[in-house]
């Protein structure tokens, strides 16, 4: 074997040793970019509740916690959790208002104390053809709903969400008008399965995640779900939405409900990537969670989407 | 002209691949690593389309030649790209789902036109040789060569339809490929008005 170095390559050395040094570089900042996702303080006595569970693989908390949408933190996926610490969670307070007997503000602490926690296992679809199983720990809407006695009246439930002027959001490109706004029709919003959660895996919200209160309608569209909720409205009327208003309310509708049949006008809406898994699966009606059909009986849901 | 140019260019285009397969190893692409990989490699693509066209009006406003000489690897990098970019959509992102990849190709003007560019670079890169420029002849040669300005436009329309919002980075990029189109407007204007 011919041990003297080609010239070529000698006469290369300085390049070959740039380039060398380079993916050193490369290495030890790819090192450095993985931070551990911090994690909330334990909620005390959650119980599970089988009837709302499911046995497909929980998406780890890490996956959760940094795969976000949440504009008011910024628009990528990445920015929510590492601007997790512009929002203030402490203090707080939950209005609600408009068509009930009793009104109130409250505080989330009283909030935490006032309803028992359960964990429910729910499959999240968001409108970007992701999903996540995630253990949310909160209490079912209808109940906190409930303690303020909507009116007659009440035909419709709007959720306001936090703004805050250090969040890096709401100052920026965001594209969207802020507060946030979402809504829900009155018999959607006391059905079983719609929740508020103010946890996941047993641990107080991270902040990116819509700490310290959030809605969750397991068979619509992750966007539905609105993050950090400062007001629940109850109208008679339907009200304004974010993403129902965007693009002149050809993108997203007000219902929003997962469904393979209707097109996104920019990309399919018949498969999921669920986090962690390669193939792409089916995505299913309501997001599996059939027992929602009876709410739209005889509703064109092309038109409605 | 410095010898190091072209291959010091060629290891610089070869970065962002080293950099994704870095990530990659260190598990550091994030919850959804497809969509990361599809998403960063679209961008390296793009930005080297973008790099390609800056090289003329390099020439025109700074009266440098050096950009020219990498031109034509600046342009087989991006095809380069834009065919991982491609077959990571059909290959990772639609797990070769070809009944999908053909209805998305159809139905939907953003992959439509993703496609559509993919398709006007492909006779660029194959031509970009001296070779192919002789058979040709220079004049056919560049005016097919041209289809770049087209690849251009189209790109930025498609990283616009990406966003669902925030289009902010996309119209930034989109005014850069406006004003390195505009300059040899410009400077086209100029020499016939002389």
């Amino acid at each position: 074997m011919d041990r003297i170095t080609p010239k070529a390559l000698f006469l290369r050395r300085r390049e070959l040793l740039k380039l060398g040094a380079g993916v050193t570089l490369l290495t030890s900042a790819a090192a450095r970019a993985r931070a551990a996702i911090p994690h909330g303080p334990q909620l005390p006595g959650v119980k599970p509740n089988p009837k709302y569970s499911t046995d497909e693989k929980k998406t780890p908390f890490d996956d959760i916690a940094s795969y976000n949408n949440f504009y008011e933190l910024g628009t990528d996926k990445s920015d929510p959790s590492a601007n997790a610490d512009k929002l203030q969670t402490r203090p707080w307070q939950v209005v609600v208002d408009g068509e009930v007997k009793k009104p109130r503000t409250w505080k989330i602490e009283e909030i935490l104390h006032s309803f028992p926690l359960e964990e429910r296992v729910y499959r999240l679809r968001c409108v970007e053809a992701w999903s996540m199983v995630i253990p949310w720990n909160g209490f079912p809407l209808a109940d906190f709903l409930a303690r303020h006695e909507p009116t007659s009246r009440a035909r419709y439930v709007a959720f306001t969400s936090a703004v805050q002027p250090q969040m890096p959001g709401v100052r920026g490109f965001a594209g969207i008008p802020f507060p946030y706004l979402e809504g829900l029709r009155i018999d959607e919003a006391t059905h079983p399965l719609a929740l508020l959660a103010v946890g996941i895996y047993g641990e107080q919200l991270p902040n990116q995640d819509g700490a310290p209160i959030r809605l969750v309608v397991p068979w619509k569209y992750g966007f539905k779900s609105g993050k950090s909720l400062v007001r629940i409205h109850l109208q008679e009327t339907q009200p304004p939405t974010t993403w129902s208003q965007y693009a002149g309310g050809s993108e997203y509708g007000f219902y929003a409900n997962v469904n393979p049949e209707v097109d996104h006008p920019r990309w399919s809406q018949a498969r999921e990537r669920r986090i962690g898994e390669f193939l792409k699966r089916k995505t299913l009606m309501f997001n599996g969670y059939e027992e929602v059909a009876p709410l739209y009986a005889g509703m064109d849901l092309r038109k409605f989407f | 002209m410095k010898r190091w140019l072209v291959p010091a260019a060629f290891a610089a285009c070869l970065l962002p691949l080293a950099w994704l397969v870095v990530r990659f190893l260190r598990d550091d692409l994030g919850a959804n690593p497809i969509a990361e990989v599809l998403n960063r490699l679209g961008l390296d693509a793009f930005v080297l389309l973008v790099l390609t066209l800056a090289c003329t009006p390099a020439q025109i406003l700074f009266k440098v030649n050096w950009p020219i000489r990498i031109r034509k690897l600046l342009g087989d990098f991006c095809f380069f790209y834009a065919c991982l970019h491609l077959l990571t959509y059909a290959g990772l992102d639609q797990g070769l789902a070809f009944g999908e990849i053909g209805r998305d190709i159809v139905k939907r003007p953003f992959i439509t036109l993703g496609v559509t560019t993919w398709v006007l670079l492909l006779p660029l890169a194959v031509t970009s040789t001296q070779g192919w420029q002789r058979r040709l002849g220079y004049r056919r040669w560049k005016g097919l060569h041209r289809l770049v300005y087209l690849a251009g436009v189209l790109a930025c329309v498609h990283f616009l339809w990406r966003f669902k919002t925030a289009l902010f980075e996309p119209l930034l990029w989109s005014g850069v490929v406006a004003l390195l189109l505009g300059i040899r407007i410009v400077s086209r204007l100029r020499l016939q008005s002389r």
